[in-house]
């Protein structure tokens, strides 16, 4: 700037100083929308729901659908599974936060929390490992499922339990729940 | 330029030129009158080598952009009739495939010699840092590009690697998952995705050729480093001008390197690649081990030898990071290691540890090789950080040669050396 200590500021400092600030504003304005254009378009966010039919699942097996691109494990608990996941003490977790889309409050990673009352069979879950995304294994039968009898991620060797809880490798956080709902007994609606 | 310009336009158009674009000029002092030490060994060759292998990457890379379809229900498929129908498609991807590891090989070797001449101290710091960036870049375009193929390993680098990005959420909740959603264009890898990584492989080699041209600008102005580290003092004894010295030289190493080249390229193509990338992505399952490239294996190592996710993305990223202030965390004042009887060992070490984490980083991360990978992720890190300024302190160097003439012609005095610079510098002085 053209002032020092003994000049005053003149008219012109202050075009100046206007002038740049008012270029820059624009610079960064016009940066805006081509920073913007990269992120999720109308079409994917448009993908947000889909519906599962559950009726042919039988107990103790799993099945992948696909939504918004990412596949999501459907896995109808047997009895044993569901109680052993109940039972798990809140203190034997890596993560005791239940991840729930969505959802901001921070609630306990309880198997009651990551399912819904009266379908406690039923755990839904992102089937992409929280450590660096691949999918881990124990959906089909004779898959690996690790030692928590969960989900087994081949990449890096996490392990999670039946309630999709990471137990044990390098992923930080459970598997996360997406937003659903039962719209009938044997259907959800997911997103 | 360091030295004065020697160039004389000779006919009437030249002249004419040179009062207007001398861009003459500026290609005579560069390629033919530059007066580089007579001592340069074949280390100082890879430059040469590596201006080729961009220039082959660029060349067969618009090649195959003509017969490439960025667009995921088609682009596996596009490639595998690139490679089955277009004449010579074969040879025009096995070539890019092959020269971006012949690259990577050449970068490694010509980044050592640097590290082992020194060649990164005052007054060569900007060169230095300018030859980082550009690494940095080729690390960019070269995983951008395999990411195009569209195979199993493609698709699956992507999303680790792009998943790296996510490891903000544990600084800021939401922040990684924002970065990453906007960096795949939706909520997973996809075909958006898939476009943004074709435009910008395309983008990046422009952009390291321009990196290119500072690099060999930022060269030109202090001129050469040479394998006894000290300054060029008299320029007529101890310089001879590039041409025809040097570019014969550096084309008699570019031949050898060719020979590796195409005995890969010909024998055996896909021996650096991964055969589960000849499996059309899947997002759906992942295949049992993701491996990198090899030339990304050692930064891999380093990702999976910190138990932490944010804590491995920042070593991987810091191991690169770390050679920017290489200029500065060196204290010798001595730029080559031939004169440092106590660094040269670590050296070699940290030659070692490079290696090591190269295999180490296709192994997996259990057991032994995982305790290894810690242990030579620790030493990476405290070879800069520790070894280069305490060894640099406490270390007394061995005499160098007064001059670069002083090495070549000096007490041994060998086959009557004194007088064979006369040519030479003769030749110099007509120009």
């Amino acid at each position: 700037m053209a002032t020092t200590m003994d000049e005053p500021v003149t008219r012109r400092d202050f075009i100046h100083i206007a002038a740049t600030a008012f270029a820059a504003i624009g610079a960064a304005a016009a940066l805006w929308p081509l920073i913007d254009q990269m992120n999720p378009d109308s079409s994917a966010l448009s993908l947000a729901s889909v519906e599962i039919d559950l009726a042919p699942v039988q107990e103790g097996q799993a099945i992948t659908v696909v939504w918004q691109g990412k596949p999501v494990f459907v896995r109808n608990r047997t009895a044993d599974e569901v109680k052993s996941a109940q039972q798990v003490p809140m203190n034997e977790l890596k993560d005791p936060i239940a991840r729930i889309l969505g959802v901001t409050a921070e609630g306990p990673a309880t198997d009651e929390a990551l399912t819904k009352k009266g379908h406690e069979n039923w755990l839904v879950a992102i089937g992409i490992c929280t450590h660096l995304g691949c999918i881990p294994k124990g959906q089909r039968t004779g898959d690996e499922r690790g030692e928590y009898n969960g989900w087994f991620c081949p990449c890096h060797g996490s392990a999670y339990d039946t309630a999709g809880r990471i137990r044990k490798g390098p992923a930080p956080r459970n598997l996360e729940i997406p937003p659903y709902e039962f719209v009938s007994d044997s259907k959800i609606k997911i997103g | 330029m360091a030295h004065e310009s020697t160039y004389e336009p000779k006919t009437a158009f030249t002249r004419w030129m040179d009062s207007r674009l001398p861009i003459i000029r500026m290609a005579h002092e560069t390629i033919l009158d530059f007066p580089t030490p007579r001592n340069l060994n074949y280390m100082w060759t890879f430059g040469a080598i590596l201006a080729f292998c961009l220039m082959v990457q660029i060349i067969t890379g618009i090649v195959l952009a003509m017969h490439y379809a960025a667009d995921t229900s088609v682009a596996f498929d596009s490639i595998e009739n690139l490679m089955r129908n277009v004449n010579y498609g074969w040879l025009i991807r096995y070539t890019h495939a092959v020269g971006a590891s012949m690259f990577f090989i050449a970068v490694y070797l010509h980044m050592f010699r640097g590290l082992y001449y020194g060649s990164y101290k005052a007054p060569r710091e900007v060169l230095w840092i300018i030859g980082v960036l550009i690494f940095l870049a080729m690390i960019a375009t070269a995983f951008m590009g395999y990411s195009l193929v569209w195979g199993q390993m493609s698709f699956w680098a992507v999303t680790v690697i792009t998943n790296l990005f996510s490891s903000f959420d544990s600084l800021i909740p939401g922040l990684g998952t924002t970065l990453v959603q906007w960096i795949w264009g939706g909520f997973a890898v996809n075909d958006a995705t898939l476009n943004r990584l074709f435009s910008l492989h395309y983008l990046l080699p422009f952009v390291i050729a321009g990196l290119v041209g500072l690099h060999i600008w930022a060269l030109h102005v202090p001129g050469n480093n040479n394998p006894t580290g000290v300054d060029l003092r008299d320029p007529k004894r101890e310089a001879v001008p590039f041409h025809p010295y040097y570019t014969s030289k550096d084309l008699f190493a570019l031949t050898i390197f060719a020979i590796l080249f195409a005995y890969f390229l010909f024998y055996l193509p896909n021996y650096l690649g991964h055969a589960d990338n000849y499996v059309e992505a899947n997002p759906l399952q992942t295949p049992p081990h993701i491996v990198p490239e090899w030339y990304f294996l050692p930064f891999y190592a380093i990702l999976r030898a910190v138990p932490s996710k944010l804590g491995g993305v920042i070593a991987m990223f810091g191991a690169i990071a770390v050679l920017f202030f290489v200029p500065w965390l060196d204290t010798s004042r001595v730029r080559s290691t031939s004169y440092r009887p106590i660094y040269r060992w670590f050296f070699w070490l940290l030659v070692i540890t490079c290696l090591a984490l190269g295999y180490l980083g296709a192994k997996p991360p259990e057991g032994g090789f995982l305790i290894a990978g810690q242990l030579f992720t620790a030493y990476y890190f405290l070879h800069f950080l520790v070894v280069m300024p305490v060894v640099g302190i406490i270390e007394t160097p061995k005499p160098r040669p007064r001059s670069i003439a002083d090495s070549i012609f000096g007490e041994s005095g060998r086959g009557g050396g004194g007088h064979v610079p006369q040519p030479a510098a003769a030749s110099a002085e007509k120009r």
